[in-house]
């Protein structure tokens, strides 16, 4: 048997109040994709943080080729050998290709010199990128790309790549695979970062699982199958959310010709959206990140003014019409970003109710608020979501991400609507949490909403929608019912030919 | 029509008006490129005016005091990198408790010192260069200071757009996240450029005592500072332009001066306003062509950085 | 190594002990200053703090400590509500000058006419000066994205050139022999603003700065108005989502501290100044800021803080008459105080550890 390329034993990593890791020990081979597998908040971060040199382990050891491996900052890791992938956070949206990837590297070459190389490596791996464009211009997937070809061309013995897929459409998906399968067969070996399993176990040599910052177990994932990993990870058994199947009701929400530019800097301007949903009934919007659902949202919600025949809820134009006024038409909305969009970081709960709580819920009066009445309504959607806190008067800040977004998810579930627009219900909440939220959302399409969830999890739209739609480039396609759909024509609508029939 | 000035005079003498507001502006935009906002400028001018006047005075040397100012604006831009990098205190108001501050330790140390004379600082020698009709008056005149403030110009240029350094300057003020992700110090290289813009705007506030005015009065920078920040969003963050916004800034302020030497119809009052009022209308035009001037702007200008895992 | 850690929740502790121990450090560095001076720390320090209040002289200081904190808390309440939105009026100064132009025309215009509504019509003149030159950089921010910070700061020198022009031109006084200045406003009784109570230095502004006090705290305590005005200062994004209008807001708290900075240039014009003239502004509108920050942007340690600012001014004036002690030297001492509180504010969101020999 060969030596291994990676030895980790022992590793523990302690935050104030979270054990982040405890006693993390695995091994990965030359040439081998392992993956790294558990839910959000199991550790996974922090661990590949530590082989990258971004986080210090408490106690542990770790051996590269069998000599000590000790990065005290992402410059040794590199030069170990050791390249990574960041899911977010590690591209400058105003610097252009090359110079992006020169950042990521020791001692670049002069740029003309860089840009050919960037262009040799990508044609190599079948990674198409043009040196000289600017990365905020780029999609999601093309930005992947400038991150992998920046850990390429320092040729690392270990990629690390976490949650590579999450900005990818199907197509790209397996683009990228090729990519990753060709890299492992020239030796590098490859740690892989998810929580999907049916992509792990296509990918994938070997897999280690971890749960609470703790190994649980390992496997090989062509031998396992995605429920016995799934109930590994989770540590208990998963029930799919429930559904009524309730017949569905007049048309609640009509969107026509939606057109309006993106104010967001780099953002995706929305062309011609064109949706109606009924009472009763759960369209889901896939599409990869970047594609226009943050925009979607803000022209939904009210944040972003359009013309009023643009936009129609009961019948009644609205799309002049700010949040509140759409509010008390019936619609709420829930941001993806749960800190800064829909929840204000520091402020406590109670005033987090008032945010967006106050038409619907009568909490004020004559402008003047009733803190009595909107503390009540804090603590009924605390108590009805389940949502863990000392009390409703702690910062939202100090939530768990998932608790926040049980809070915020039921804060505009409990107002009573007649329509819901949310998007990405259940980024970064633990599977419980999720199935929780997934089947309040059902709950309330049940009791007559009609229900817009944008998501970027395939598998959670194709589990609760109705009707599905995509979002690229900013335009939607023709929504169609979920059952009958194949993989591959949501791949298509996903990558924007529009007409997929 | 300039109260019968000469032309090249004129030029010559807005570039020698506009030394104090470019090395000010030029040191800021390095700040801001590198993500934070320092609006002491002023303050930081202010206190380079009144040191670099006691140690031309004291020492009886020129160059010793444009050094003292030089490291008089540093030591005052040093609190504030403290302040905001280390302590994570609010930058704009750490920048206005800088200008205040700045302006009441000035008025304190120049007790002393009003109504004395500095000494002199002499026109680089080019000999028989000075003597060109018209390009000898505006190119060849001057003292050393000037053709610093040009170079500085052009090394700022030089190092944001041609060098490593100048990239990651750049990547920090863009993302302080992203350039902490790939392993650079953000907070060291924020500090060094706080001091670098510290360090420039004391010189020109050296500049304003020593050769400008010169000579010591409270308040003497009036506004300068403020005005240095305003073209540094007049330039959108380009070197180049700031040397333009700076002279076309110099320029207004001889006009104005000589009108009001040649006893203008307009009353002094609104001669001296009128600078002002046409900083505020540029900034106006600029940042109403705002697709452009937003997209210059460096992302993270002002925020905080606090690497938390 | 000092390492910072975020707290989960700010402190409630520290957001009023920071105010105290800035004062406090404020007293150790400013008494070393003073020591650099050549004159007596401990002196200097009792000059200032102690004397105005309970030296031999009090009754007359005391009297003026409401005079100067009038002004400063009246513009100093109207600035922390831009603040806590995020809106940044730096330029109170120039707005507290314009308030006293309009509103002294208004009162000159009338002369010698006597009638009671001449002062109420000089007050509302006054605040109108104030908020039209606040609304200036409002509206440039809001139309052009023009950064309200340097537009504010540069109306300032403006607005010191309209004064000057006033004092010399337009406003001045024609029985004045030449002299800059307009008439006394004091001295005459449509127009006076004087003291309410006999030696408490309570005047009208005094009776304002009280009144905004309260209705501020009400309205950030209780108000929708004062919610939405702290949730645009900490989460813009949320706030937008929440339905404020960030225009709208600008707008309105440009606006109302205007109107503040020059309801207290016209008080000051009509009682303590009574005449316009070209150093009739003496930095109320800079001191504000540190007076709003000082009282953490909150009404109640505003008034504290403007009346702790006030016994600074006139402490330091005692001190400069007293102990020769140079009277920039309280400039640069309120600076001090700004930068500590700032120091010191980490303390509040943060946990400061110490640990030694490891690298994070």
């Amino acid at each position: 048997m060969t030596e291994p390329l990676l030895a980790i034993s022992g590793l523990t990593k302690a935050y104030p109040g979270v054990i982040a890791n405890a006693d993390v020990s695995f091994t990965v081979m030359p040439g081998e994709i392992h993956a790294l597998l558990g839910e959000n908040g199991a550790g996974k971060s922090t661990l590949v943080k530590m082989i990258y040199g971004l986080v210090r382990p408490d106690s542990g050891t770790m051996l590269m080729r069998g000599q000590s491996y000790a990065p005290d900052q992402p410059r040794t890791a590199r030069a170990a050998g050791v390249g990574m992938v960041f899911q977010h956070f590690s591209l400058f949206e105003a610097l252009n290709v090359a110079e992006n990837v020169a950042l990521g590297m020791e001692k670049p070459p002069p740029m003309r010199e860089l840009a050919g190389r960037i262009r040799a490596v990508s044609t190599t791996y079948g990674l198409p990128l043009d040196p000289a464009r600017r990365v905020g211009d780029l999609s999601a997937g093309e930005r992947q790309r400038v991150e992998i070809i920046r850990c390429l061309l320092q040729d690392p013995k270990l990629l690390i790549m976490d949650e590579p897929t999450s900005v990818l459409t199907p197509q790209e998906v397996g683009i990228l695979f090729q990519t990753l399968r060709k890299l492992a067969s020239e030796g590098t070996a490859i740690l892989y970062i998810s929580h999907k399993l049916e992509e792990i176990r296509t990918l994938c040599d070997a897999a280690t699982i971890l749960r609470r910052g703790r190994v649980v177990a390992t496997c090989v994932p062509r031998d396992c199958t995605a429920r016995e990993m799934a109930e590994l990870m989770v540590g208990t058994v998963l029930t799919p959310p429930a559904r009524a199947g309730a017949a569905k009701g007049p048309v609640a929400l009509t969107v026509q010709d939606l057109s309006v530019s993106s104010p967001i800097p780099f953002g995706t301007s929305l062309k011609g959206i064109t949706l109606a949903v009924r009472r009763g009934e759960v369209l889901g919007i896939a599409g990869v990140a970047g594609n226009g659902q943050d925009e979607l949202l803000l022209a939904l919600s009210g944040e972003l003014l359009t013309k009023p025949d643009c936009m129609v809820i009961d019948g009644r134009p609205s799309g002049q019409l700010g949040p509140n006024a759409r509010r008390s038409l019936g619609l709420v909305a829930a941001p993806e970003e749960r800190l800064g969009h829909a929840a204000a970081p520091d402020m406590s709960l109670v005033e987090n109710a008032l945010l967006s709580a106050s038409t619907r819920q009568g909490l004020t009066r004559r402008g003047f608020i009733d803190w009595t009445r909107t503390a009540a309504f804090a603590a009924e959607v605390v108590q009805a979501f389940d949502v863990r806190t000392p009390g409703t008067h702690v910062a939202a800040r100090a939530l768990s991400g998932g608790n926040l977004q049980k809070f915020v998810v039921g804060r505009e579930l409990l107002q009573n609507p007649s329509v819901i627009v949310i998007n990405q219900p259940t980024w970064g909440v633990d599977a419980l949490a999720a199935a929780a939220i997934r089947q309040a959302i059902l709950d309330r399409a049940a009791q007559g909403a009609a229900v817009i969830v944008i998501s970027q999890d395939l598998d959670e739209l194709l589990e609760i929608a109705d009707i599905f739609a995509a979002l690229n480039g900013g335009r939607l396609t023709v929504p169609r019912p979920v059952a009958g759909l194949t993989v591959d024509e949501i791949g298509l609508m996903m990558g924007g030919v529009h007409d997929a029939a | 029509m300039f109260g019968g000035i000469d032309p090249s005079v004129l030029i010559a003498s807005l570039m020698v008006a506009s030394v104090p507001i470019l090395l000010a502006a030029i040191g800021e935009l390095v700040v801001e490129k590198a993500g934070v906002l320092n609006l002491g400028v002023e303050g930081m001018m202010i206190i380079g005016a009144v040191v670099g006047f006691i140690v031309a005075v004291e020492t009886g040397n020129p160059l010793l005091g444009f050094l003292g100012g030089l490291l008089g604006g540093a030591a005052l831009a040093l609190i504030f990198a403290l302040l905001t990098q280390v302590l994570l205190a609010n930058q704009v108001a750490t920048g206005l408790a800088l200008t205040l501050f700045g302006l009441g330790l000035s008025s304190l140390l120049g007790q002393g010192y009003v109504g004395i004379k500095p000494p002199f600082t002499g026109s680089v020698p080019f000999g028989p260069l000075t003597d060109i009709p018209v390009l000898g008056t505006i190119l060849f005149d001057h003292d050393w200071v000037v053709y610093l403030s040009i170079g500085m110009i052009a090394a700022v240029w030089a190092v944001l757009t041609h060098t490593r350094l100048g990239l990651v300057l750049r990547a920090v003020g863009e993302s302080a996240e992203a350039a902490h992700a790939l392993g650079y110090k953000v907070t060291r290289i924020r500090i060094l450029a706080i001091l670098f813009g510290g360090g420039m705007a004391g010189l020109g506030g050296a500049y304003i005592s020593l050769v400008r005015v010169p000579q010591w009065t409270d308040g003497i920078t009036s506004g300068a500072g403020w005005i240095a920040l305003a073209i540094v969003v007049f330039a959108s963050w380009r070197p180049w332009r700031v040397l333009i916004g700076a002279y076309l800034f110099g320029g207004i302020t001889v006009l104005q001066l000589n009108l009001q030497a040649a006893g203008a119809r307009i009353p002094v009052e609104y001669l001296s306003m009128s600078p002002y009022l046409i900083t505020i209308l540029v900034l106006v035009i600029m940042s109403a062509g705002r697709g452009r001037a937003s997209l210059a702007a460096p992302a993270a200008l002002g925020q905080n950085f606090h690497a938390s895992r | 190594m000092l390492r910072l850690e975020k707290r989960p929740s700010p402190s409630r502790f520290w957001v009023w002990a920071t105010p105290v121990l800035a004062v406090l450090l404020t007293m150790l560095a400013g008494g070393a200053m003073f020591a650099v001076l050549g004159k007596n720390p401990v002196e200097a320090i009792r000059t200032i703090f102690w004397d105005p209040l309970f030296g031999e002289f009090a009754w007359y200081f005391r009297a003026q400590l409401l005079v100067k904190a009038g002004p400063l808390i009246l513009i100093a309440i109207g600035l922390s509500l831009g603040f806590r939105a995020g809106i940044w009026n730096i330029g109170a100064e120039g707005q507290y000058i314009m308030g006293a132009i309009t509103g002294a025309a208004v009162g000159l215009a009338f002369y010698p006419i006597e009638h009671w509504a001449i002062f109420p019509l000089m007050v509302v003149a006054g605040a109108f000066g104030g908020w039209v030159w606040a609304m200036i950089p409002a509206i440039l921010r809001t139309r052009f994205q023009t950064n309200e910070i340097l537009v504010s700061l540069l109306l300032v020198y403006v607005a010191q050139n309209i004064l000057a022009s006033m004092a010399l031109g337009a406003l001045r006084n024609p029985e004045g022999g030449g002299f800059p200045g307009s008439r006394n406003l004091a001295q005459y009784s449509s127009s006076a603003n004087p003291e309410l109570i006999a030696g408490t230095g309570m005047h009208w502004g005094v009776v304002a700065a009280f009144v905004v006090v309260i209705a501020s705290y009400i309205l950030l305590q209780r108000h929708m108005l004062g919610f939405q005005i702290k949730l645009a200062g900490q989460a813009p994004r949320a706030a937008r989502f929440a339905g404020v209008s960030p225009d709208r807001l600008i707008l309105l708290c440009m606006g109302l501290s205007g109107a503040l900075a020059g309801l207290a240039g016209l008080f000051e014009v009509t009682g303590p100044a009574g005449q316009i003239s070209i150093d009739f502004n003496v930095g109320y509108g800079f001191t504000a800021i540190i007076v709003a920050f000082l009282g953490r942007l909150n009404p109640v340690g505003i008034l504290l803080a403007g009346l702790l600012m006030a016994l600074t001014y006139i402490g330091g004036e005692n001190a400069s008459t007293n102990l020769g002690l140079p009277s920039a030297a309280i400039q640069a001492f309120q600076g001090m105080l700004l930068f500590f509180l700032l120091a010191v504010d980490v303390l509040t969101n943060f946990r400061v550890r110490l640990d030694f020999g490891r690298k994070v």
